[in-house]
C-alpha cells in the first residue's frame, strides 16, 4: 500500500484509551509509513532534524505531532524538549506538524485526544532534545578540535573546558547536518529544571492582546467568504431556492449552491453571505445521508428506549458471581441513571478555508485533532490524491473533542466544494446556529444498577450499559470492548467481590462524538452516585465505605485521603454558612492513566443547586508542568460543573431545540466554583490531564445534593429538578 | 459611514445594519475582536464604545458612527489597559485563548470607571463566557491589576 492508499485509509479499532494504556483490546489498524531521515536509516534514533530547527538566533522551530487548543501541550513540548537539548522553554516556536512524515508517533498514528499528547511522546521527545544537545556537542567538539566527552552545556551554549564557548544559534548549521546519534543519555530526572517547574505559558502573551490567529481568523488572497444554512434535520437536503435570483442580486454576493444538505452563499464578505442565506427561501426534501435522523427522534424518547432495552449483553467486566449473590440477598438496590447530548460549545466557530492551486494542489486551513485522517477525507471530497493535499492546521480556540473527523459535522468538504464551484478561495464559517445543528454530541447515556450490600457494604454489582460509544461509531470497537461506551464503569478500584458489567449495544440515530473525558464524563457520575446509594443502604459513611473499598490499593487510598485533607477533613454536612445548609459530596474516578478524587460543596439557592467549591485530587503518575495541571483541572470543573448543572442538548423531530447559547445556557463566571487542587506524583506510569479532572466532580457535586435535599438525582442536569 | 476606531477614522462602504464585529473583522482587517455566538450572549465580540464594554456581534456599525471605538489591538496603549493585559500574563490566564480580547477588554472597561471593584462589581461587569473554564484566573488578574 502507497502513502496514498494509506493515507486515505480509515483507521479502524482505534481505542483512545486501550492503545496508549497498553491495555490492549483494540489496536491501530492504520499505520503511516516513517519517512526514513538522514541518520535514522540504521537506528531508531528520533528524527530531529524533521521535528525541530535550530536557528542561527539559538531559538528553536518545534513542529508537535499535537495541536494547542489551550491544553498547553505546546509548552509542554518545549518544556520536554528544552529540558534535554539544554535551553529555556522561552526560546521556542512551536507550531503544529504538518500530515505524515515522522509525526505518527503514536505506533504510526496521532491524534490530539485521549489526554495522550505528552504521556504518548514523553520519551520521544525527551530523546529529540538529548540527540539534538549530542549534536551540538559534536559540532564543537569538531570546530574546537576537542573531544565531545570533554564539553558540557549551559542553557542555549556549549562550554569547552578552556573557557570556551559557543552559542547553540553559531553551531546549529553545523550541529544539523550532523548524523542524529543512535543512542543518547538522558538526563537523570533529579536534576530537571523546565520538566516539573511551572513553566509560564509560551502562547499566553499573543492570547491576552489579541494576536493569536485562529482558524477563522485565515485570510488568503482573492477569498470569497462563505455561509451555509443545513437542513432542520439530518438527511433533508435542499430541492430549490426559491428566490434564489433575488438573493444573488443582494449586495456583495457571489453566487448561490445547493450543497448535500446545505444551501451555501459565497459573497465578498461574511457578513454579506450571512444576510443573504437569512433571506433564503428554502424547499427541503429527503436527500441520503449515512445517518439520517428519523423524523419522530426525540432525546426521550431514545432515553426510554434505552430504558427499555433487551438484548445480548457483552461481557465488559465479571467477577465472581454477582447473579447469585444478588438472587440470595437481603438488601437489593435498584437504579437507572442517564445523561444528555451535550454539545461541545468551543466557542470558536468551526470554519475552513479552502484553496485549489494551479498545479492540481489544494491547500486547507482548519481546525483538527487528527490530521492524517483529515487530509485523507479531503482529498476525496476534492478528487485529488492525499499528496496533493497541504492541510494547515490552526491553533484551536477550544475543541473538547470538536474537531475529530466526524461525517457531517466538520465544515471543509463544503469549503472544498464552494472552492472548487466558484474557482476561487473559500473560507466557509459555521454560524453558531450551524454549530449546534451539526455538531457531533456526546451520546445520551444510560446504565442500569443493581447492587447488594451486607453491613460491611457492597457485595455484589450488575450493571448494564445500554446504547453506542464514539469509538464504536467512527472507528468500529465491537461492543463490549468499547471503552468509550463503558468506561467510568468498568476499570473501578473498588475491591467489590462479585461484579457483571455488560453493554448492551443500540445504536444511537444521532452522529455523536468525543466529548472532554468522553465515557468518562457521565459514567463516573453513574457509578459514583449509585455507590453512595448503596453506602445509604448499607447504613455506612460514603467516605468510609470507600476507603475500605479501597484497602488493597494504597495509590487510590491515598489520594482520598489526600482530597479529603485538601478540604480541611471529611465533613458531609448538612452545616450552615452565612445562614445557609450546605452539603458535601465526594467521588473518585481513574480516567485516561490518571487517578483523580474530587470533593463538592453544594447550596440550595431559590431552588436551584449552587456549587460553592471543588477540591480534587489528581495523581497523573508523572508530572510535566504543575501550573498546566491547576489550569486543566480548572477547566474540566467548570465544564462538569457546566454539564451537572444546566447542560443538555434537547431534540425534538429530528432536531435539536437549542441553536445557540440563549436556549443551551453553559456556565457562567457567577457560576464558578472556587477550585482547590492538589497534584500528587505517585510516580506510577504518566497519565493524562486534559480531561482527567472531570468525571469525578459530576458525582462529588449529585452525591453532595443528596446528603443535602434527601433528593438522589439519577437524571442530568439538575436545573430539570426542582429542589425547592 | 466613518468609524472611529483605535484612534484612527475609516470611511467605511458598507449596510447600515452590518454588525461592527464583521466591519471591524473584515473591513478594517482586525482579527483580534472574536465572533463566537452572534447574539450577544458570550461577549468574544467585546469592543469598548466611548469606554464602554460593548458586544460588537449585535451592535450595527451605523448606531456607533462618531462614538470612539477601541479593540484589542490598542489595549495597551492605557495604562489600565497594560495593567489588565500584564495581570492576564502573570496569572496565566488564557487556554485557548479564543474569548480573552473580550475578557480583557471587559475587564479594562470595568476598571477604568471603578479601579477598586467589589466582587460583585467584577460579577457584575465580568460576563463574558469562557468554555475553557478560566473564570477564577480571570478573577485573578482582576484583582490584581486593580491593586497593581
Amino acid at each position: 500500500m502507497g502513502i496514498a492508499d494509506m493515507l486515505k485509509a480509515k483507521p479502524v479499532n482505534v481505542s483512545r484509551r486501550g492503545f496508549l494504556a497498553g491495555a490492549g483490546s483494540l489496536v491501530l489498524a492504520t499505520t503511516l509509513p516513517v519517512k526514513p531521515v538522514r541518520g535514522q536509516e540504521a537506528s531508531d534514533a528520533p528524527a530531529v532534524q524533521a521535528f525541530m530547527e535550530l536557528r542561527a538566533d539559538g531559538t528553536v522551530l518545534l513542529k508537535s505531532p499535537f495541536i494547542e487548543g489551550g491544553q498547553g501541550v505546546y509548552t509542554a513540548m518545549a518544556q520536554i524538549v528544552g529540558e534535554e537539548l539544554d535551553l529555556d522553554p522561552s526560546q521556542f516556536t512551536v507550531e503544529i506538524a504538518p500530515p505524515g512524515g515522522p509525526f505518527g508517533i503514536m505506533g504510526g498514528f496521532r491524534i490530539t485526544g485521549g489526554s495522550a499528547s505528552t504521556r504518548s511522546s514523553y520519551m520521544l521527545m525527551r530523546r529529540l532534545g538529548a540527540s539534538a544537545r549530542a549534536m551540538l556537542l559534536q559540532a564543537a567538539s569538531d570546530g574546537w578540535g576537542i573531544p565531545a566527552a570533554q564539553l558540557t552545556t549551559e542553557p542555549g551554549a556549549v562550554l569547552g573546558p578552556n573557557g570556551e564557548r559557543a552559542a547553540y544559534g553559531d553551531l546549529a548549521a553545523m550541529a544539523m547536518d550532523l548524523d542524529v546519534p543512535a543512542d543518547v543519555p538522558l538526563r537523570d530526572p533529579t536534576t530537571f529544571r523546565y520538566i516539573k517547574s511551572p513553566t509560564p505559558r509560551i502562547d499566553v502573551r499573543d492570547k491576552s492582546t489579541g494576536q493569536a490567529k485562529y482558524a477563522i481568523d485565515v485570510e488568503v488572497e482573492g477569498m470569497l467568504l462563505a455561509a451555509v444554512r443545513h437542513a432542520p434535520r439530518l438527511g433533508m437536503t435542499p430541492s430549490a431556492v426559491t428566490n434564489q435570483s433575488e438573493i444573488e442580486a443582494m449586495r456583495g454576493v457571489h453566487s448561490v449552491h445547493m450543497l448535500d444538505g446545505a444551501v451555501a452563499v459565497v459573497a465578498e464578505k461574511f457578513w454579506q453571505a450571512r444576510k443573504a442565506l437569512d433571506a433564503a427561501r428554502v424547499d427541503w426534501t429527503d436527500g441520503d445521508a449515512q445517518w439520517p435522523m428519523p423524523t419522530d427522534f426525540s432525546s426521550q424518547g431514545f432515553r426510554d428506549q434505552l430504558a427499555n432495552a433487551t438484548g445480548d449483553i457483552a461481557t465488559v467486566e465479571n467477577t465472581g458471581d454477582a447473579a447469585s449473590t444478588l438472587n440470595s440477598a437481603e438488601t437489593v438496590i435498584e437504579a437507572t441513571y442517564d445523561a444528555p447530548f451535550v454539545v461541545h460549545g468551543q466557542l470558536e466557530p468551526p470554519s475552513a478555508t479552502a484553496r485549489f492551486n494551479e498545479d492540481g494542489t489544494l491547500d486547507l486551513w482548519l481546525p483538527n485533532q487528527a490530521p492524517e485522517q483529515f487530509a485523507g477525507r479531503a482529498a476525496e471530497a476534492a478528487g485529488i490524491t492525499p499528496d496533493k493535499v497541504q492541510l494547515h492546521s490552526q491553533v484551536l480556540g477550544g475543541f473538547f473533542g470538536r474537531h475529530f473527523l466526524y461525517e457531517t459535522a466538520n465544515p471543509f468538504p463544503q469549503a472544498i466544494a464552494l472552492a472548487k464551484a466558484t474557482g476561487r478561495p473559500v473560507k466557509l464559517i459555521w454560524s453558531r446556529e450551524e454549530d449546534f445543528l451539526r455538531d457531533a454530541p456526546r451520546p445520551l447515556g444510560l446504565a442500569r444498577f443493581r447492587g447488594s450490600v451486607g453491613p460491611n457494604g457492597p457485595e455484589a454489582l450488575e450493571i448494564e450499559v445500554v446504547g453506542e460509544g464514539p469509538t464504536g461509531r467512527w472507528y468500529g470497537a465491537p461492543a463490549g470492548n468499547d471503552p468509550s461506551a463503558h468506561e467510568g464503569l468498568s476499570g473501578k478500584p473498588y475491591a467489590i467481590g462479585n461484579k457483571q458489567i455488560g453493554q448492551i449495544y443500540l445504536p444511537n440515530p444521532a452522529v455523536i462524538g468525543y466529548w472532554r473525558s468522553v465515557g468518562h464524563s457521565m459514567h463516573d457520575y453513574m457509578y459514583e452516585s449509585f455507590l453512595d446509594e448503596m453506602a445509604e443502604a448499607a447504613g455506612l459513611d460514603p467516605y468510609e465505605m470507600r476507603l475500605s473499598l479501597l484497602e488493597g490499593s494504597p495509590r487510590h487510598s491515598t489520594l482520598l485521603q489526600a482530597v479529603a485533607e485538601l478540604a480541611g477533613g471529611w465533613q458531609p454536612g448538612p452545616y450552615e454558612v452565612d445562614g445557609v445548609q450546605r452539603a458535601r459530596g465526594v467521588a473518585m474516578a481513574s480516567p485516561f492513566g490518571s487517578e483523580a478524587a474530587s470533593i463538592a460543596e453544594v447550596s440550595l439557592d431559590g431552588g436551584e443547586v449552587k456549587v460553592h467549591q471543588v477540591w480534587t485530587a489528581i495523581d497523573p503518575g508523572q508530572i510535566v508542568n504543575p501550573a498546566v495541571i491547576e489550569a486543566q483541572v480548572q477547566g474540566a470543573t467548570a465544564l462538569a460543573v457546566s454539564q451537572t448543572l444546566v447542560e443538555e442538548l434537547v431534540y425534538e423531530n429530528g432536531e435539536p431545540t437549542a441553536r445557540n447559547f440563549d436556549m443551551y445556557p453553559i456556565l457562567r463566571p457567577d457560576q464558578m466554583p472556587e477550585v482547590h487542587v492538589r497534584i500528587i506524583e505517585s510516580g506510577a506510569e504518566m497519565g493524562g490531564v486534559g480531561e482527567p479532572g472531570l468525571p469525578a466532580v459530576v458525582p462529588a457535586i449529585c452525591n453532595a445534593v443528596a446528603r443535602l435535599t434527601g433528593q438522589r438525582v439519577r437524571s442530568l442536569p439538575l436545573s430539570k429538578h426542582d429542589f425547592s | 459611514m466613518q468609524l472611529n476606531v483605535n484612534g484612527t477614522t475609516h470611511n467605511v462602504d458598507v449596510d447600515e445594519d452590518t454588525p461592527l464585529l464583521w466591519v471591524i473583522r473584515e473591513e478594517l482587517g482586525l482579527s483580534g475582536t472574536k465572533y463566537g455566538c452572534g447574539i450577544a450572549q458570550c461577549g468574544a465580540c467585546t469592543v469598548l464604545v466611548d469606554g464602554v464594554a460593548t458586544r460588537s456581534c449585535v451592535t450595527p456599525a451605523s448606531v456607533v458612527a462618531g462614538q470612539e471605538i477601541k479593540t484589542i489591538e490598542t489595549v495597551e496603549e492605557t495604562d489600565i489597559g497594560k495593567r489588565v493585559v500584564e495581570a492576564w500574563v502573570e496569572n496565566q490566564v488564557p487556554q485557548c485563548g479564543y474569548c480573552q480580547s473580550g475578557q480583557v477588554l471587559a475587564a479594562t472597561a470595568l476598571l477604568t470607571e471603578t479601579p477598586q471593584p467589589t466582587d460583585e462589581d467584577i460579577e457584575y461587569a465580568m460576563t463574558n463566557l469562557c468554555r475553557c473554564g478560566t473564570y477564577n484566573k480571570i478573577r485573578a488578574a482582576v484583582r490584581s491589576a486593580s491593586e497593581a
